[in-house]
């Protein structure tokens, strides 16, 4: 799936990465818990996430994941902003709720990569 | 034995969302150094839990990552409160990271677990009152 069909399925606004609405993205997990997404995700390369700070960036870079969806609203600061573009990643955020969010990627074809917790 | 390569990190322990920096910088350089990158990702993860928990229990800290010709070593030394049980520490789920920290994404009792699973090997050197070493090697 394309960065830029994700923006169509959730009505989202593009916050910074514009050159990279082309990309293909394959799978994408959804966690407001930054320890989760360290602990369980495995190339994954989309995080939503209602959960706002510069972790959030960080966790994702540490993960190589190259975009992030802010869910519910909620809109990142300059100061992550920035982090996202040193790190190449696009940012978008959407009015949907998490459970939404996830599910519209999912059914439309955006896998979440169907691995254990312990694998 | 060829030369190995030192980064060194003070790791700020007052400002929660500077925490990590250390890990992104770690990053940059394993990557201009042409170190595959999965053995990136590891190094990364693991240390970047490892600042996590120094800014969030020890008043921050230093880091160093040794990069040698077959392995990867990374050294967090606090002098923070030190760990009391540290086979409970290492329990997935145990935590004694207070809730505000919780509200921030972390403190999940995912930290140390995450380090152990990330690297091939991990030993914890711990004094309650006097602080905690942390070593943690990725062969190459």
């Amino acid at each position: 799936m394309k960065i830029s069909e994700i923006v169509n399925l959730l009505d989202a606004k593009v916050i910074c990465g514009d050159d990279m609405l082309e990309n293909d993205v394959f799978s994408a997990c959804g966690s407001d818990m930054m320890s989760d997404v360290l602990a369980y995700v495995k190339d994954q390369a989309v995080l939503l996430t209602g959960l706002v700070n510069s972790q959030v960036i960080r966790t994702a870079e540490m993960m190589d994941m190259v975009c992030i969806v802010f869910v519910r609203s909620k809109q990142p600061s300059e100061e992550m902003i920035e982090l996202a573009r040193e790190s190449g990643m696009a940012v978008l955020t959407t009015d949907l709720r998490l459970y939404e969010a996830c599910g519209k990627l999912y059914v439309n074809g955006l896998i979440g990569n169907g691995r254990k917790s312990h694998e | 034995m060829s030369e190995s390569l030192t980064f060194h990190y003070d790791v700020d322990g007052e400002d929660f969302t500077s925490a990590g920096q250390a890990s992104v910088q770690v990053k940059k350089n394993l990557r201009r150094l042409g170190i595959p990158p999965e053995i990136i990702r590891q190094v990364s993860i693991a240390m970047y839990e490892g600042e996590i928990n120094m800014v969030i229990h020890a008043g921050g800290g230093d880091a160093d990552v040794i990069v040698s010709e077959d392995r990867i070593e990374i050294i967090l030394a606090d002098h923070g409160p030190g760990i009391a049980d540290i086979e409970l520490a290492m329990q997935e789920g145990y935590s004694t990271a207070p809730d505000s920290v919780r509200s921030l994404g972390f403190g999940a009792g995912m930290g140390l677990p995450n380090m152990k699973r990330y690297t091939d090997e991990m030993t914890i050197d711990s004094k309650v009152g006097e602080g905690t070493t942390i070593k943690m090697t990725v062969k190459l």
